[in-house]
């Protein structure tokens, strides 16, 4: 386990050099002085001397890279071009909040998705199951922003059940829609996949020998069957995240959420390159971190994967 | 003979593909269909409800959204198709050759592919099209760098199995050119896994546009668009909800139909494969 660890954490190297250098390639592309799209125009000019210092325009491309890299792990990602609040620090202040929200739709999410799966499994062929695969299909197919501001018309302005928007100091009724609509897409997922693992665990024949015994339904479909299928499906909803950090930046926008995904868009509204740039990078390392853990603990779980990994 | 067949097993993907050809088709003919011209101003008819005159009822300018959606179609499904015709080319491409040629050339690439694929895809979708003077263009750009990976990968993994057949040995025999078997002989065994994956993506690409036109990053006004007419129109929603409900209608009716489509496509073309 400890190798399997340690080369999982060594695969994590090029791999941030990669995206990195992806977003430097993009970083240099942003229209005008590269230096100023990084830290902003009202950036003292002390530092804009030494970051042109360390970037240097004139050195070489490779060294560019190597200076670029040297201010992220400073934590260097620039100011804003209009609060001139530092970028990391504005991304330390607002990702509790995007976690809570992720942390909420994940809840909301796995629950949904598995039981809809399970549902859509065991009564499959009749007339719940099209309609509950319909469901899923659509869950996955609307766009979040819609349905978004759908929820918000039907349980906050017309219901008046829950708070049309904003984070009301903590109080959890206001995460109720943010983390809704953000959970839809993905419970939707989960429940497709869920019913499939489950078909695929029901027609086993020690599930057949449950039934003979004379177990009752209840206790086949979740002592039995589902704990055979939840590995995978634990897995997809890790490897799931991403969508959640895609979600996140239009869920925030329309609820007036005050986490990444809305500093992400007022930075995209007003051009302000430095929280754009910043919003991608941390967006996407945590996206990376996030399957690795996945990735680890599945090897945890099934014994399998580290053999076939060495291989 | 075989269409007819797929139809007859998947009722549902008949009913998905014919709303996916009305919606098509009143793209193309727009101009024909649409009853007003969907970027005439007129002030005294502004938010009113769905009526006869204006079946989707008006915006803020008093333009009709029925004839707004029809031609917000013409965006999203274009882009949506092209951006799936490009990813499926070059994924294609990369895929057969990264399997076929082995070695360095697939080390590379696949790493290429892995790194595409470890952007969340709206995230590197905004990097890209933030950078890049806004318009249709760079939509398409971004959609195909997000886009490409899956179909690599997918492809990459027939190639590894294809090469190796006893066929591919024969025409190396009888001396075919590298070209020629990789055109006549390898690329034709992809084809059906492009075709599957196309069909379970292009709603995705679809989503993604409307998601970059929701950000501002789309087509640029005047043209209307489903995405940008959601969020410019979502402050009225609470007085005029109609300017919302509709263009994301036409949003979930084309990826539902698209969607639809792919899953059939996939259980009748080879149930087990490709299973995520």
């Amino acid at each position: 386990m400890i190798s399997y660890l340690i080369r999982r954490l060594l695969l994590l190297i090029p791999t941030l050099i990669g995206i990195t250098f992806i977003t430097f390639l993009i970083v240099k592309s942003i229209p005008g002085d590269p230096v100023l799209g990084m830290v902003g125009e009202r950036t003292d000019p002390e530092t804009i001397e030494r970051i042109k210092k360390e970037l240097g325009t004139e050195r070489s491309f490779v060294s560019q890279y190597a200076g670029y890299i040297g201010l992220i792990i400073k934590g260097e990602m620039g100011r804003s071009y209009y609060t001139n609040q530092k970028v990391s620090e504005a991304i330390i202040e607002k990702f509790p909040n995007t976690l809570k929200l992720a942390l909420g739709a994940v809840i909301i999410s796995s629950i949904t998705g598995i039981l809809l799966g399970i549902f859509t499994a065991v009564k499959r062929g009749t007339v719940l199951d099209r309609i509950g695969s319909f469901l899923a299909i659509g869950g996955i197919s609307l766009p979040v922003f819609w349905i978004g501001l759908i929820l918000m018309l039907i349980f906050g302005l017309y219901l008046k059940l829950l708070p049309p928007s904003g984070m009301g100091e903590g109080n959890l009724i206001y995460l109720v829609l943010p983390a809704s609509t953000l959970a839809i897409p993905s419970g939707a997922y989960i429940a497709r996949i869920t019913r499939t693992m489950m078909l695929d665990v029901l027609s086993q024949p020690y599930i057949a020998t449950a039934k003979a015994k004379g177990l009752k339904e209840f206790s086949i479909i979740f002592r039995h069957a589902l704990r055979n299928a939840l590995i995978p499906i634990v897995t997809i909803i890790g490897l799931d995240f991403g969508s959640y950090l895609n979600g996140a930046v239009l869920t925030e926008t329309i609820f007036g959420w005050d986490g990444l995904g809305r500093y992400a868009m007022d930075g995209i509204l007003k051009r302000d390159y430095p929280v754009i740039m910043g919003a991608v990078l941390v967006g996407t390392v945590v996206f990376v971190i996030i399957n690795l853990i996945v990735d680890i603990s599945y090897a945890y779980l099934d014994p399998r994967i580290r053999v076939k990994g060495k291989s | 003979m075989e269409l007819k067949r797929f139809f007859k097993a998947n009722r549902t993907a008949l009913i998905a593909s014919i709303i996916l050809g009305i919606l098509v088709l009143s793209s193309v003919l727009a101009p024909f269909i649409s009853l007003y011209d969907p970027l005439s101003i007129d002030l005294d008819r502004i938010k009113e409800s769905p009526s006869m005159t204006h079946p989707f009822g008006t915006d803020n300018k008093g333009r009709d959204i029925m004839s707004r959606v029809i031609y917000g179609a013409r965006v999203s499904l274009s882009v949506g198709l092209l951006a799936g015709a490009i990813s499926m080319a070059l994924g294609l491409f990369f895929g057969i050759v990264s399997g076929y040629f082995g070695g360095r050339i697939d080390r590379g690439i696949t790493i290429l592919t892995d790194l595409t694929l470890a952007f969340p895809s709206l995230i590197l979708a905004i990097g890209i099209t933030v950078v890049l003077p806004p318009g249709i263009y760079t939509v398409l750009i971004a959609l195909a760098t997000v886009g490409w990976a899956f179909f690599a990968r997918l492809v990459r993994g027939v190639v590894l199995s294809v090469k190796e057949y006893p066929y591919i040995e024969a025409a190396k025999g009888i001396g075919c050119t590298k070209f020629r078997i990789l055109m006549n002989h390898v690329l034709p065994q992809c084809i059906p896994v492009a075709l599957v994956a196309i069909g379970l993506k292009l709603g995705g690409f679809i989503l993604l546009e409307s998601a970059l036109s929701f950000l501002g990053l789309g087509a640029q006004p005047p043209t209307p668009t489903w995405g940008s007419m959601i969020s410019l129109n979502r402050i009225y929603i609470h007085s005029a909800p109609w300017m919302v409900i509709f263009p994301g209608l036409a949003i979930a009716l084309t990826t539902i139909s698209f969607n639809i489509l792919g899953d059939a496509l996939r259980d009748y073309l080879d149930p087990k494969f490709m299973l995520k």
